[in-house]
């Protein structure tokens, strides 16, 4: 390592400038050049998925399926969850923010495996191109889920390409969940305690726990459904002797954890900006951290909630409903916490804490809508309708989605070196809000009227919800691409951001912006409290320069 | 100190051999809780069915050749004691015993492979393959006979497979050692290869008895 | 050279006298199991229970002796349980449904 120190007026050496071929980035190991590789793929899937959405709703503007055959309309809303779910949702937070921040916030040079960091990338992207691969060469039509004895006998779709691209990206993001798991035990700076981490890193280790103990499962079940499929293995289709609900015991022990893969680190986001922009320390951090390991533990237990009408066990149903109703309570332990954190705080109103806010909001009326679905009596009128559909948009969309947003922003100025622009970034943030709701509010309705999801004729009374959410899609739309416009435009006219221009505790923002290649010049060490805005810390005053300037050695 | 004797690498993220060992020996055991789950899932599978369908099951459990899987349940115990011993001269820097017990349990392991493709051999000749040239008497349990081999052929390919790559790392192992590579001069590459091989070993602990020793 | 070094956990050398006993006990565990299976009469539940048992203890034997546990770090210690502990808990609960799903519901739910 060598250390070097700035001059004045000099352009510092940084992990953007530190080679600017295509092979220096294809065969990076760098953790904050590895999240840029995964935010921009994950962008492009992002940019996929969204047009499959739009096409979702065109179709549904109309009561009759005039747009696209019934075929293709199960294709479409297929390819919409398989790229959104695990192209998108499951890596966005913790592959592009995670891997940059997770090794910048504990003090360490970089994630414990790098190399094992860049195959991750690239399993990723061999996952992705197999699924897009499936995607033009006909599709799929089964749902995300895969269930059989559908996806394993009879549908006539790419099965067997797309499970095994989502196959491969399982891998990839265990590799990440092992790397981030190994990093925080072992690589934390000296005096960087377990309550002295962010709430971020907690989110993150959380989440890790839960993509390691949960993604082989899945795996293997997918396989187990192309061995069917493909050799006729016996083993889920009745017909061959099987239990088709195994397979849905086996796939929601992953796929119900999956929504806390996604919203967990989303979390942890929120956790950082409340605290930064209402100048306070989080209230209450020490529940905020266990209710993202309790978040982590129960959500393993209540997957038999997407299975009360399929044939389970009534006894098994009351049992998973009871703990269903266990996990609102770590959720609103941190709702609770960051509006406590939020009251009286010195608010700032900037685009991250806008979206801070439209996270909490969607955030509780997406949870609450789960207890109606976690009760077993309502589910049976709800299951399998539009309210489903509203009600785990507002957990994904609402929730994670808008939650990488205000990381995005926040942590541009880290990321990049330049601000972002903030009026139109507010404006944005206000239209991303308006349009979600549009689009997903009728839903609700929808789906209470009767409305079954994964249809496209419906009733001509409906069609005002529908032209709703539909008009609502298409603001929504707008909203996710001022960004990609006002951000490019940020990295050439942006005003220079400095190591810390929010004024932010925490070790990411005492190094310069962006940073060096190996983050630090000399090792950290932590010698107080995460979130202490209490007296000192006032934006670019305090830290002009670039050490570490509250860590002593 | 054993580790004074042999200098090893640090790599440029950690500060160091301490913090390296460790990160690589808590990396490889969460690696195996992975690996843990994957089968885990199977196995829940196969208790389900078995549960269901006990008397099927001991009917079809019976065409298994026993003798045959007690020989490999004999060969993997050993493959795992030699690796053990391989791990043990790793870390007494003796990289001659050690080339020597690592390949001894790479022998083992292909013995393994090789007594594992004659049993699959005989279930194909004997039509136990499932699939539409899958015969079973009597006639009333063709359908969870045919069951219990699709998760026959489930859970121990999914072994062999893990054998096969046990075996390839094995190799390239030895070559590193044989050619004294700087990568392997310290124990802990061999110890996570001794890891993984120990838990393909348990998989098939489990695996022998839930397969071969079905009581009636 | 320092052999066997207690201190250190990080490379504590396992005595192949060790090795050699752990193997041991585990062949005689296998001979057990395979033993178990053919023991006179129909005990379906009790066999099952020796034979999974038996395996389970096999498998700790390796996990502490071969594969160092027992004188690893506490850390190592959680991740080698916490794989375990979560299989039981996918068993219990999808079993669970399993064995009450033909219970007969409480009067008044039909």
């Amino acid at each position: 390592m060598s250390v070097t120190v700035a001059k004045p007026g000099e352009v510092r050496h940084n992990y953007l400038n530190a080679g600017d071929t295509v092979l220096s980035w294809l065969l990076t190991t760098d953790h904050k050049r590895i999240a840029i590789l995964y935010l921009v793929s994950v962008s492009f899937f992002f940019l996929v998925g969204g047009l499959l959405a739009g096409l979702i709703r065109l179709e549904l503007l109309t009561p009759q399926g005039d747009l696209m055959t019934s075929e293709n309309y199960n294709r479409v809303f297929t390819m919409h969850g398989v790229v959104m779910i695990f192209l998108f949702l499951i890596p966005v937070i913790p592959a592009v923010l995670g891997n940059f921040l997770v090794p910048l916030m504990v003090g360490a040079r970089d994630l414990a495996f790098p190399r094992l960091n860049l195959a991750s990338w690239y399993l990723y992207m061999a996952g992705g191109l197999i699924a897009t691969w499936a995607m033009v060469t006909g599709g799929v039509d089964t749902g995300w889920t895969f269930y059989p004895p559908y996806s394993s006998s009879y549908s006539t779709s790419q099965v067997t390409l797309t499970i095994i691209g989502a196959f491969i990206i399982g891998f990839s993001s265990i590799a990440t969940g092992i790397n981030f798991i190994v990093t925080i035990h072992k690589m934390r700076a000296p005096g960087l305690t377990w309550f002295r981490l962010p709430l971020f890193i907690w989110a993150h280790y959380a989440t890790s726990v839960i993509i390691v103990l949960g993604t082989p499962v899945v795996a293997i079940t997918l396989l187990l459904v192309v061995a069917e499929r493909v050799f006729r293995l016996g083993i889920f289709d009745p017909a061959l002797g099987g239990d088709p609900i195994l397979f849905q015991h086996l796939f929601w022990f992953y796929s119900h954890p999956a929504v806390y893969i996604m919203v967990l680190p989303a979390m942890g986001v929120i956790s950082e900006v409340v605290s930064c922009f209402s100048r306070k320390r989080v209230f209450g951090y020490h529940f905020v951290a266990f209710s993202s390991v309790a978040i982590a533990v129960i959500g393993f237990l209540v997957w038999g909630h997407h299975m009360f009408t399929t044939g389970q066990s009534v006894y098994a149903g009351m049992v998973f409903s009871l703990l269903s109703f266990l996990v609102a309570v770590p959720s609103a332990v941190k709702v609770f916490n960051w509006t406590a954190t939020m009251y009286k705080g010195t608010i700032d109103l900037r685009a991250p804490l806008l979206y801070v806010m439209g996270f909490i909001g969607l955030f509780v009326i997406g949870g609450l809508t789960g207890l109606f679905l976690a009760a077993l009596a309502t589910d049976v009128h709800l299951q399998d309708t539009y309210f489903v559909v509203a009600h785990f948009h507002y957990i994904m969309v609402g929730g994670t989605i808008l939650g990488y947003m205000a990381g995005l922003h926040f942590w541009w100025p880290k990321i990049t070196g330049r601000m972002y622009p903030e009026g139109i970034a507010k404006l944005t943030a206000l239209v991303i809000f308006a349009g979600f709701n549009l689009t997903f509010l009728p839903q609700f309705v929808l789906g209470f009227l009767g409305m079954p999801r994964r249809y496209h004729w419906y009733p001509e009374e409906w069609q005002m919800l529908h032209v709703m959410s539909t008009a609502g899609a298409f603001l929504l739309g707008i909203g996710f691409i001022l960004p990609v416009f006002y951000l490019l435009w940020s990295l050439r006219t942006g005003a220079l951001a400095g190591p810390n221009p929010w004024g932010a505790t925490g070790l990411e923002w005492k190094v310069d912006s962006p940073p060096i290649t190996h983050n630090f010049e000399q090792t950290p060490i932590v010698t107080e409290e995460p979130y202490a805005y209490d007296n000192h810390h006032e934006p670019e005053e305090v830290f002009s320069g670039t050490g570490a300037s509250t860590t002593k050695r | 100190m054993v580790q004074e004797q042999a200098p090893q690498n640090v790599s440029l993220q950690f500060e160091d051999v301490h913090q390296q060992n460790e990160s690589y020996i808590v990396g490889m055991w969460t690696f195996l809780v992975t690996e843990i789950m994957f089968f885990g899932a199977v196995f829940a599978t196969y208790l389900v069915y078995r549960v269901a369908n006990h008397t099927a099951f001991w009917e079809a459990h019976l065409r298994l050749d026993i003798p045959l899987g007690f020989i490999n349940t004999c060969v993997l115990l050993t493959s795992s004691l030699t690796m053990a011993l391989t791990v043990h001269y790793a870390q007494r820097q003796m990289p001659k015993q050690q080339l020597l017990w690592l390949s001894v349990t790479m022998a083992l392991a292909m013995a393994f492979l090789v007594v594992k493709g004659f049993e699959y051999h005989h279930k194909y000749v004997e039509g136990l393959i499932p699939g539409p040239n899958f015969r079973f008497e009597p006639a009333e349990y063709f359908r969870p006979a045919q069951l219990f081999f699709s998760l026959y052929f489930a859970m121990t390919g999914l072994h062999a497979l893990h054998v096969l790559i046990g075996v390839l790392v094995m190799a390239v192992m030895a070559v590193l050692i044989a050619i004294r590579h700087s990568s392997v001069q310290d124990f802990i590459p061999v110890e996570l290869v001794g890891l993984y091989w120990h838990f393909v070993d348990i998989v098939w602990i489990f695996l022998f008895p839930l397969l071969y020793l079905i009581p009636r | 050279m320092a052999l066997a070094n207690g201190h250190d956990s990080h490379t504590h050398i396992v005595p192949i006298r060790v090795y050699l006993l752990v193997y041991a006990a585990l062949l005689v565990l296998l001979v057990l199991t395979v033993g178990a299976a053919y023991l006179p009469g129909r005990h379906t539940l009790l066999n099952n229970v020796i034979a999974l048992t038996i395996a389970i203890a096999k498998a700790v034997l390796v996990v502490l002796y071969f594969m160092h546990v027992r004188y690893s770090t506490r850390l190592t210690w959680l991740w080698a349980s916490a794989g375990f502990f979560w299989l039981l808990i996918m068993f219990i609960l999808t079993l669970g449904d399993y064995f009450t799903r033909h219970w007969v519901p409480a009067i008044g739910w039909e």
